[in-house]
């Protein structure tokens, strides 16, 4: 009897500190993640950069009002510009990548998995390496000196992100495209009226990732944008905020930026955060 | 041997048998392979001909109008009422046939040389005295040469869809029924939806990515940089000379360094790749799985502060990480220094190993919520009763992690891991925004580098070196950015091969619907 009681205590002392070690890790965990952020929001009210200082020895408002004031760095034309990519990149690339990824996983045609495979194939070669010839096809259609080049890159690409997409389909029962067929549906209604209601979370994850990747694209945007500000988006302008012999002076003012940013793209994931985590297990699982 | 004898070997054992086993079948398997050819020949030429009898079939079967449609395309659509298909195939040749005279045939002769002339000094009157008329333009006739070759493939694919309609369009007059447009129209919501899905992406993919892409690859073979510019100079085709220089085998000492300096890169980009996914994979399920375990509470709380490093945009936590760990000013230095932890900066991104490493920590902050956010989700899809039958058979908790969650989770995430490998490989904001590639290579081997090399630098992955090839302001170099660029797709290509292939999910795609 008093070795059962024993046993049972020493279980239950385990489960006590396993969940106490857990607890621990847990909060170091938060604090290591959230301290550059805690940092990021305190630094952009500080009056000047200091490294030794974490919590700003003077605090104030200006950097955020410099932000948009400030010429050599016209941020709120970044933002502006950043914002109108992104919807516009967000509701074509949504459009034609779930078009693209219907057609892959409910019609069949000739040749479908050949194209499949050959989608997959070219997405293997790095996306930058053909930016020369991509510019000068912009420049051909008068694109290269606006951010509408931009986004026609950025959209002409959304044939290739299919797979997620797709794998949503894919589990969507083939028997209620049968069934609205016999009713007399078309492929056409099947789609809009039929596989999009049901397809709601990714649709929702579509277009939440078609926008918040622009956001923070820098390798096509710097190469588009040529060194021309007027062109930046937040990405490549702040970066150039931080580059060497500005870094100390304009640090506040980029955090301010920083902060800026990320609130409304902050505010929009944690709104859809449902549908994201939708997509990202389903996309995992599927491939 | 049967499954049953292989289980009960002892482990090492087993082991064993594998590798034997592994050598042992690399003959059988070559001797397979050898066993198959002549059938897969067989296939392939079956494939390569069958057009070329359907078409000899359609034309001796065919009336004057079928006939007539190997000429004039579409000339038995309209004949037979399905005026829009023919108008839009005859267009197409119009159109083609005339681009192909203009643009294609001047562009093919001199694609040999790349051009001629490429400019004609002549004085003028104003300073600076000289200008050039631009003639031959090596970029505008390679690419020029593409794009034809894309119009004369698309030519003659719906050259052959043509004269196959034309021909059932006959059949379909033969017995009786009737043709028109109408069938195309609603064939637009039928059987051929997929056109219509398909045509806007795919026009999409072939102008930005396909024409691009073949115009790189064929870069590869030329000396298209900074010294043969377009429109001053003109480039020319150097065979294999970009390959070899990445090789080491142009033989002068500069040559050398540079294949080092690749070898360097490569390296450490497999590397980088490696760590990356699987610090973050592992390290993100042992957070999952401490957040998801019962009696913890505040589960939402912990997932949301996870949370944030993704809402935040990379870019912006990544160039504060980078302002945070400057070696001089630097908020982590200072505070150390002021704690009296160390009494010397330590140089997280300067230093070439360290660099390393803090990239790889940085890169786990902001990769481990994506697997936790992942892992969560899959984590409850585990059957509890096998956790509660492992419990009672007194299974250690390390035991059902490694008997149960390790394995259900590896089976159902490969897909994953495999997209995650290969977008490390291309990772390239995490390099780019935290360390620029630096520290820049100074020497290798002992030797001060002489060799162009565009600035590598020790934590330079393949595609930050690609870029700063081609965003050089010094020196650019598309011939061995290309070069680069083929090399990184022949990696991702061989390492998706051996998983792809091994994945249920990719091989059953109709099984799982």
């Amino acid at each position: 009897m008093s070795a059962k009681v024993e046993r049972y205590h020493s279980k239950k002392f385990k489960e006590i500190s396993s969940k106490t070690l857990i607890y621990i890790l847990l909060v170091i965990i938060s604090i290591i993640w959230l301290i550059p952020f805690v940092y990021l929001v305190f630094q952009s009210f500080a009056q000047s950069y200091s490294p030794s200082n974490f919590i700003p020895a003077a605090w104030t408002f200006d950097n955020y009002i410099n932000l948009f004031t400030d010429i050599s760095y016209p941020f709120g034309r970044w933002y502006l510009n950043t914002l109108l990519i992104a919807i516009i990149t967000a509701i074509l690339q949504t459009v034609f990548t779930l078009m693209t990824a219907y057609a892959f996983s409910r019609l069949r045609f000739r040749s479908r998995q050949a194209y499949m495979k050959f989608i997959l194939v070219i997405g293997m070669f790095p996306s930058f390496l053909g930016m020369i010839v991509t510019y000068f096809l912009l420049q051909m259609i008068g694109l290269s000196a606006s951010i509408f080049g931009l986004i026609v890159i950025y959209v002409a690409g959304s044939g290739m992100g299919y797979y997620v997409a797709k794998g949503f389909f894919d589990t969507i029962p083939k028997s209620l495209d049968e069934a609205a067929m016999i009713d007399g549906a078309n492929k056409n209604t099947v789609f809009w009226k039929v596989i999009l209601p049901l397809a709601k979370p990714i649709v929702v994850y579509t277009v939440l990732m078609s926008f918040t990747a622009p956001w923070g694209d820098y390798m096509m945007a710097s190469y588009i944008a040529q060194g021309k500000q007027e062109l930046f988006n937040v990405a490549v302008g702040l970066q150039q905020m931080m580059t060497k012999g500005n870094d100390i002076k304009y640090f506040p003012q980029f955090c301010a930026g920083g902060v800026f940013v990320s609130i409304g793209i902050m505010a929009l994931f944690f709104w859809l955060q449902k549908y994201y985590v939708e997509g990202v297990t389903g996309g995992a699982v599927k491939g | 041997m049967s499954n049953l004898e292989y289980y009960s070997l002892s482990r090492p054992k087993r082991f064993f048998y594998k590798l034997g086993s592994f050598f042992v079948n690399i003959p059988l398997g070559i001797g397979r392979f050898f066993k198959k050819l002549p059938n897969k020949l067989v296939n392939f030429f079956k494939k390569f001909f069958t057009p070329l009898v359907n078409i000899w079939s359609w034309f001796s079967k065919g009336d004057f109008l079928t006939r007539l449609s190997f000429v004039v395309m579409g000339s038995g659509q309209i004949a037979r009422h399905q005026i829009i298909r023919g108008v839009l195939n005859l267009l197409y040749e119009i159109v083609a046939i005339i681009f192909i005279i203009l643009v294609g045939v001047p562009s093919f002769t001199k694609l040999p040389s790349f051009g001629y002339i490429s400019s004609i000094q002549y004085e003028t009157n104003t300073p600076p005295f000289v200008g050039y008329m631009y003639q031959d333009d090596s970029f505008k006739i390679l690419l020029y040469s593409v794009v034809s070759l894309i119009v004369i493939l698309i030519l003659a694919f719906l050259w052959y869809t043509n004269i196959r309609d034309a021909y059932e369009l006959q059949r379909t007059k033969e017995i009786g029924r009737k043709t028109s447009d109408l069938q195309t129209v609603k064939g637009l919501v039928g059987k051929d939806y997929h056109k219509v899905m398909l045509s806007i992406p795919t026009l999409g993919i072939a102008i930005f990515t396909v024409i691009p892409l073949i115009f790189m690859v064929l870069v590869a073979f030329t000396n298209f940089n900074s010294n043969h510019m377009n429109p001053k100079e003109l480039f020319d085709w150097v065979g294999l000379g970009n390959f070899s220089q990445l090789l080491g085998l142009t033989g002068t000492n500069n040559g050398n360094q540079f294949a080092m300096v690749f070898l360097q890169i490569l390296i450490w980009t497999l590397i980088w790749a490696f760590f990356a996914t699987f610090t973050n994979y592992f390290l993100g399920m042992i957070v999952a799985i401490m957040i998801n375990k019962k009696g913890i509470k505040l589960k939402k709380m912990w997932r949301t502060i996870l949370i944030t490093t993704i809402a935040v945009p990379q870019f912006v936590s990544l160039l504060l990480m980078s302002k945070m760990l400057n070696t001089d000013t630097g908020v982590v230095n200072a505070i150390l220094k002021n704690a009296g932890l160390i009494t010397e900066n330590i140089r997280f991104l300067t230093d070439g190993l360290l660099v390393k490493v803090t990239i790889i920590l940085v890169n786990m902050w902001i990769g481990i919520p994506y697997t936790m956010l992942m892992c969560t989700g899959i984590l409850m899809n585990i059957p509890d009763d096998l956790y509660e039958s492992a419990k009672i058979d007194g299974a250690s908790p390390y035991k059902m992690y490694m008997k149960i969650t390790l394995p259900y989770m590896l089976f159902v995430t490969t897909p994953y891991l495999i997209s995650q490998f290969v977008g490390n490989i291309n990772n390239f904001n995490v390099i780019y925004l935290l360390s620029s590639g630096g520290p820049i290579f100074s020497s290798v081997n002992g030797e001060i580098i002489t060799a162009q090399v565009f600035g590598a630098g020790q934590s330079d992955l393949l595609i930050t070196w690609l870029y700063k090839m081609s965003m050089g302001e010094v020196f650019k170099d598309y011939g061995a950015a290309s070069v680069i660029g083929i090399v990184v797709f022949v990696i991702v290509a061989f390492f998706s091969l051996i998983f792809y292939g091994r994945s249920n999910s990719v091989k059953n795609e109709e099984d799982f619907q």
